[in-house]
């Protein structure tokens, strides 16, 4: 008996009963998720999210690809569709006026720009919280005081903060730039399929968006909406195609250092390299046997 | 100890004598990585990533460290001060970036490295002691990892947390108790976070200190080889230094390439979107998954969907994600056969060809899949394979395969004879 239990009869007894496992859970999953895909050819069953979702068309930035650089006269456009279109909802609490030296912004215009802004502070005489006009060392302030008061202004849903929204979802240049034109009505297909995923009261039909349904409404709705200072002309696409580069530029202010420190590194290291695999050859040269 | 050919360290001035004579430090480096450690001539590259690994857990020691004067572990603050890590510290975002694609990049490296040694089967005697530590390392860099991926305080760290203390709960009796006391709290809150940020601090040194015996019990019997045949003489070695100084060299200039073209081109690949949102206890994220070093056991966690007799599904599912791992720490006595490498073992070659590995890079995919059909089917296919394989395959695959012939030497397999090691042995390094 005790010849029995040795250390490999017990491998085999553990490793059996964890196999068991998970086959007997296979076994009971099986038969419901080949009547699944009976019904519906598929292993799930259909929702409105995975027919009617859309994922973002792919656009052409000046900053895409491993050379892509900022457009600055773009990322001043759209930093003037966040501040009439999107400012009065969502804060860009990680983002200082300072910054704006990176959209070619002077430091005079800096401080008329933060001048304009009202941002919290604190009376000097008695102490007393009060609103003062914003310095260059100032954060974007919030529209709202808080997540109480941005529900109740926003029908219960809070306007997430911008800063990191393009790094915040998958792809998210395009997505911003699909879901700013994506409105539309809601296919009269998907209410016939789907009665329960119907739009509802307070909500905007938006394929791009996860759920399809978004309690923001089109924030970007009529040509010349915004008047831009470059003469460019503010259709739609356009205001959403430069509000999406200006929080990418919120999101990853650094991009553009980022990919020329890579190129130095990579040059560097290619010449190290190549270096170090030229000494390895030298030094093996001498015990590797002749290829004949 | 060494081979009886081993060179022997020659202080070459006063000031080295002395050095010697008072604290040896330059011949423990000497006999550890230099001309005075004999290694076997034929190691491929697959043998670089220990030397890699080594080097990606300094790099994770350095950026960590210089992180830390800048995080702020307060729940209150701590997505805030790693944003202002980004934007404002000075190159700032280059040192969170590489201490996140470090990190990545330390588990690339230490699985391929540990792939390597369950192909030669490196844990074999005499060198059980070497994998067990190994096992210990491995384990060691889950907990830091994971702790690590909640200091941002996003929402992808949040929930794995919630998700992965959570495990604990599946414990009968005692579960919920462990649960809360790991976390300081019902949920990750403020006392969780400061508590991983001080082990998250403390573990890597602990890490280093296992990598420190990992080296040591490494030098005892000296280091394996693709043909698994131990040396025999001193023309089947080289010296260490400098011959694979240099192999090394090179070998971690090609690794470096790739971090840096990841960290510096497409930081975030192989991070999770979610975790730029701050995190929310009140919004759970559409799908909570670790990072993707973790997928394989996140898989075998998740193919328990049903009650096994007594045991719920959920405690099952704990149970094999921890025996995955702790399977490895019995290796040595598992697989029997007296060949090491799977080049001359045909049948153990196709079950590791054929059979873990395609195992191996389903479960990766699973992991990150949705928990839906027919993911769920497939991850339970390959969680049975993988018990099956390590438990039941391996010690019946060492026991009726018939290995195919060794060659007589190291030497013998370079060059194609004993006879012509002369030939090697004649030949000086260049710069020893």
């Amino acid at each position: 008996m005790r010849q029995l239990i040795t250390p490999r009869v017990v491998a085999f007894v553990v490793g059996l009963l964890f196999a068991l496992a998970a086959l007997w859970a296979l076994a009971k999953g099986v038969g419901p998720a080949f009547a699944t895909f009976g019904q519906y050819g598929r292993f799930t069953e259909p929702m409105a999210e995975s027919e009617f979702h859309k994922y973002p068309e792919k656009r052409d930035f000046s900053f895409n690809g491993p050379l892509g650089k900022w457009d600055t006269r773009q990322l001043q456009r759209g930093l003037k569709v966040y501040d009439e279109a999107c400012a009065a909802c969502h804060s860009l609490k990680f983002v200082s006026f300072r910054d704006l030296a990176a959209l070619g912004l002077t430091e005079a215009q800096i401080k008329a720009y933060a001048a304009k802004k009202v941002v919290p502070g604190i009376d000097p005489v008695t102490g007393e919280t009060t609103t003062r006009p914003g310095l260059p060392t100032d954060r974007f302030p919030s529209p709202f005081p808080n997540d109480i008061a941005a529900r109740a202004a926003n029908n219960n849903a809070i306007p997430p903060d911008l800063s990191l929204m393009t790094k915040a979802r998958h792809d998210g240049t395009n997505y911003v730039a699909a879901l700013l034109t994506g409105y539309r009505g809601q296919p009269a297909e998907l209410v016939a399929k789907f009665p329960d995923a119907k739009t509802g009261p307070g909500l905007h039909y938006n394929p791009y968006y996860a759920n399809l349904n978004i309690a923001m409404a089109p924030p970007l709705t009529s040509e010349g909406q915004v008047t831009f200072d470059d003469g460019t002309r503010a259709t739609v696409p356009q205001m959403a195609r430069d509000v999406a580069a200006f929080l990418t530029w919120t999101a990853e202010p650094q991009l553009v250092k980022r990919r020329q420190t890579g190129w130095a590194v990579m040059v560097f290291l290619l010449f190290a390299t190549g270096l170090a695999y030229l000494s390895k050859q030298q030094i093996w040269s001498a015990v590797k046997p002749k290829k004949n | 100890m060494s081979f009886p050919w081993a060179r022997q360290y020659q202080p070459s001035n006063g000031l080295m004598r002395y050095f010697d004579e008072k604290l040896p430090l330059p011949r423990l480096v000497y006999n550890a990585v230099g001309a005075g450690y004999p290694v076997p001539r034929n190691l491929g590259y697959m043998w670089n990533f220990g030397v890699l690994a080594g080097f990606f857990l300094v790099v994770q020691i350095v950026t960590g460290i210089v992180l830390a004067m800048h995080y702020a572990s307060n729940a209150q603050v701590a997505f805030a001060s790693t944003e202002f890590i980004m934007r404002d510290v000075n190159w700032g975002w280059m040192m969170r970036y590489l201490h996140a694609n470090g990190a990545s990049f330390f588990f690339i490296v230490v699985y391929i490295h540990i792939f390597r040694g369950l192909f030669y089967s490196s844990y074999k005697a005499p060198r059980e002691m070497i994998w067990l530590l190994g096992v210990v390392i491995f384990l060691l860099m889950m907990a830091t990892a994971f702790m690590g991926y909640v200091l941002p305080w996003g929402q992808m760290s949040f929930w794995g947390a919630k998700v992965i203390t959570g495990l604990f709960g599946a414990i009968p009796v005692v579960g919920e108790p462990i649960q809360v006391w790991l976390l300081g709290g019902y949920a990750p809150d403020n006392a969780a976070l400061n508590r991983f940020f001080s082990l998250h601090f403390l573990l890597p040194f602990v890490i280093a200190g296992v990598v420190i015996l990992h080296i040591w019990a490494l030098h005892i019997p000296g280091s394996s080889n693709p043909t698994g045949v131990e040396v025999k003489s001193e023309s089947d070695t080289v010296p260490f230094h400098p011959y694979y100084t240099a192999k090394d060299g090179f070998g971690l200039g090609v690794a470096l390439l790739v971090f840096c073209l990841l960290t510096f081109f497409s930081p975030n690949l192989l991070g999770h979107p979610d975790n730029y949102i701050e995190a929310n206890p009140l919004s759970t994220p559409a799908l909570i998954v670790p990072e993707w070093y973790f997928y394989p056991f996140y898989a075998i966690l998740r193919a328990f969907t049903a009650d096994f007799f007594l045991v719920p599904a959920k405690l099952m599912g704990v149970l094999a994600m921890f025996a995955s791992i702790l399977v490895w720490f019995f290796l040595p006595w598992l697989d029997r056969s007296p060949v090491r490498s799977g080049h001359y073992r045909p049948l153990f070659r196709k079950f590791f060809w054929f059979g873990l590995i395609p195992c191996m890079a389903l479960l990766f995919y699973l992991g990150g899949a949705h928990a839906e059909e027919p993911y769920i089917m497939l991850s339970q296919i390959a969680t049975a394979y993988y018990f099956l394989h390590f438990l039941v395959i391996l010690p019946i695959v060492s026991t009726i395969e018939r290995p195919e012939p060794l060659p007589t030497s190291i030497t013998a397999a370079v060059l194609g004879s004993d006879r012509e090691a002369a030939k090697g042995e004649a030949a000086e390094p260049v710069a020893a």
